[in-house]
């Protein structure tokens, strides 16, 4: 176990020794990889960042359940208890039709009735469910026309739906583009490696005779590679970084102009982390792809 | 101990480069492989070293029979070899102290023992001193002796040369020649090939002699 870590130590720093080596074509590489990122990581950034004032925004939605003109004090008492009892609610609020229409009154349309000899208003119920899952609201919402008394449910928050709907588009989006980027830091890596077998031929040659094994030949690629991805995942998180930076005030500023409080938020410690881990993973999947492509019909 | 039994190598295209050789070297012997270009002195050494694959017949290395030998055994076996090539094949970029280390290097060997090994190395081929330079500042000689220090650093067994003195001038190349008696004195099995018949004259070795493919002489030391 000591040796092992101690031929990776070495092929660690053999890597690192090369990167640093040939600084120019480290930074191209860092950008080109780091480039290819930054752009599904800034749609990842941005969708997030539309989810969260989604959220704030669109507060709880809310169903209203509007009884039948015909429908009896027991009907709503019986509405009402199922109401009680329902596990997917997190409450309700009993409007009676008298109280609507006091409300009405109260918002200045009291003379669109005046003329009536009866309140045509319905009771309702006013309820908010549990959770912010648009599906749950479609289960209810079915669920709850089908009620006795029960003459028509509306689902105050549709927008959300749409919102929710537009978001998953956009997740779908990023997820396509960082695969397709993805690949490129791939193509990218196995490019690189290629030409550094090629340059290291004679050495790798060398160390065969002398009785180096596969592992011991492939080790310092892998590195590599994961490093330069590393070192990609870096720029692109530097590219993500100052965009943020550069677009938070006038992000900002727009959301006052509307009344409200919005800051553009960076990718988070986790976020980063994940960002840099997935560029090292694609470095290495790309010069493992290359190793196995390239140096297994030198060996022999 | 070295063995040959019938051993046939045919390139792909038809070209035979040995056409049925057998022979035996013992533990200890210092053996001098010669015979004119292409006479198959080089594919010889390369059956040994498992860079070639004998084309039929067994080629046997202190009992392992290397002509069955997994391609993932070939590193094991090479370690036990010491292998000193026609060109000098140093690593340009690297001190005359990390091309005598690369095998160490390549065995895992822990580092303070290993620069042990490679000054004790250096000092038995008379380059104390020298670690810090680059190959590329040595003399040819020089360079063959760094070659030769690398080769022996893992003390193996078994040293093979091929045409070790090809490029040097007689005076380099008797040095390399005493070289190679003095560490066959130490009871290092060495097999040299070379197409001057006079450069080990002077130590007595044993010679085979190979001609189109095939043994055509033997002499006792």
């Amino acid at each position: 176990m000591t040796n092992w870590l101690y031929l990776h130590g070495r092929a660690f720093v053999h890597a690192l020794r090369r990167l640093v080596g040939q600084p120019v074509g480290t930074l191209l590489s860092a950008f080109v990889v780091g480039i290819a990122l930054s752009l599904p990581a800034a749609g990842y950034l941005l969708l997030d960042n539309v989810a969260s004032l989604a959220r704030g925004v669109s507060g709880t939605p809310e169903i209203s359940v509007f009884m039948a003109p015909q429908a009896s004090p027991a009907d709503v008492a019986a509405v009402e208890k199922r109401l009680r009892g329902d596990a997917e609610l997190a409450g309700y609020r009993y409007v009676p039709r008298d109280e609507a229409l006091r409300q009405l009154e109260r918002s200045g349309l009291g003379d669109v009735l005046g003329g009536l000899a009866t309140n045509p208003l319905p009771d309702a119920f006013v309820i908010t469910p549990r959770g912010s899952d648009p599906a749950v609201y479609d289960t209810l919402h079915a669920r709850l026309v089908e009620w006795p008394g029960v003459a028509h449910v509306q689902l105050d928050s549709a927008w959300v739906k749409r919102l929710h709907a537009l978001l998953q588009l956009g997740q779908a989006a990023v997820l396509l583009l960082a695969g397709l980027l993805g690949l490129v830091l791939v193509i990218v890596t196995i490019n690189t490696i290629r030409l550094q077998i090629l340059t290291q031929r004679h050495e790798i040659d060398v160390s065969r005779l002398l009785g180096a094994t596969d592992p011991f030949i492939r080790r310092p690629f892998y590195w590599f590679g994961s490093l330069q991805g590393l070192f990609g995942g870096l720029v692109a998180l530097a590219i993500v970084w100052t965009a943020v930076e550069m677009l938070g005030p006038p992000v900002a500023q727009l959301a006052h102009a509307y009344g409200a409080v919005f800051a553009l938020a960076g990718p988070g410690i986790r976020e980063s982390a994940a960002m840099l881990a997935f560029a090292a993973f694609l470095g290495w999947l790309g010069s493992a792809i290359s190793v196995r492509r390239h140096l297994t019909e030198r060996l022999r | 101990m070295i063995v040959f039994e019938e051993v046939v190598k045919r390139y792909p295209g038809g070209y035979t480069a040995l056409g049925g050789v057998s022979f035996e070297i013992r533990n200890g012997e210092l053996v001098v492989l010669s015979g004119h270009s292409g006479a198959g002195k080089s594919t010889l050494l390369k059956l040994i070293a498992a860079v070639e694959r004998p084309s039929a017949g067994t080629v046997r290395i202190n009992g392992q029979d290397v002509s069955r030998l997994r391609d993932r055994a070939i590193p094991y076996l090479r370690r036990n070899l010491g292998l000193v090539l026609q060109e000098s094949r140093l690593l340009t970029d690297r001190s005359v102290f990390d091309n005598v280390m690369l095998p160490l290097v390549i065995t895992g060997h822990p580092p303070r023992d290993a620069a042990r090994r490679v000054a004790a190395a250096l000092e038995r081929v008379g380059l104390s001193g020298r670690e810090r330079e680059m190959p590329l500042g040595l003399s040819g000689g020089e360079q063959q002796r760094v070659a030769i220090a690398r080769a022996i650093v893992n003390r193996p067994s078994i040293l093979i040369a091929d045409e070790p003195t090809a490029h040097l001038d007689p005076a380099y190349a008797g040095e390399i020649a005493a070289l190679f008696k003095s560490f066959n004195a130490a009871g290092v099995t060495v097999l040299v090939s070379t197409h001057d018949e006079t450069l080990f004259a002077a130590h007595r070795p044993r010679r085979l002699v190979l001609g189109k493919g095939m043994l055509v002489g033997e002499a006792a030391a």
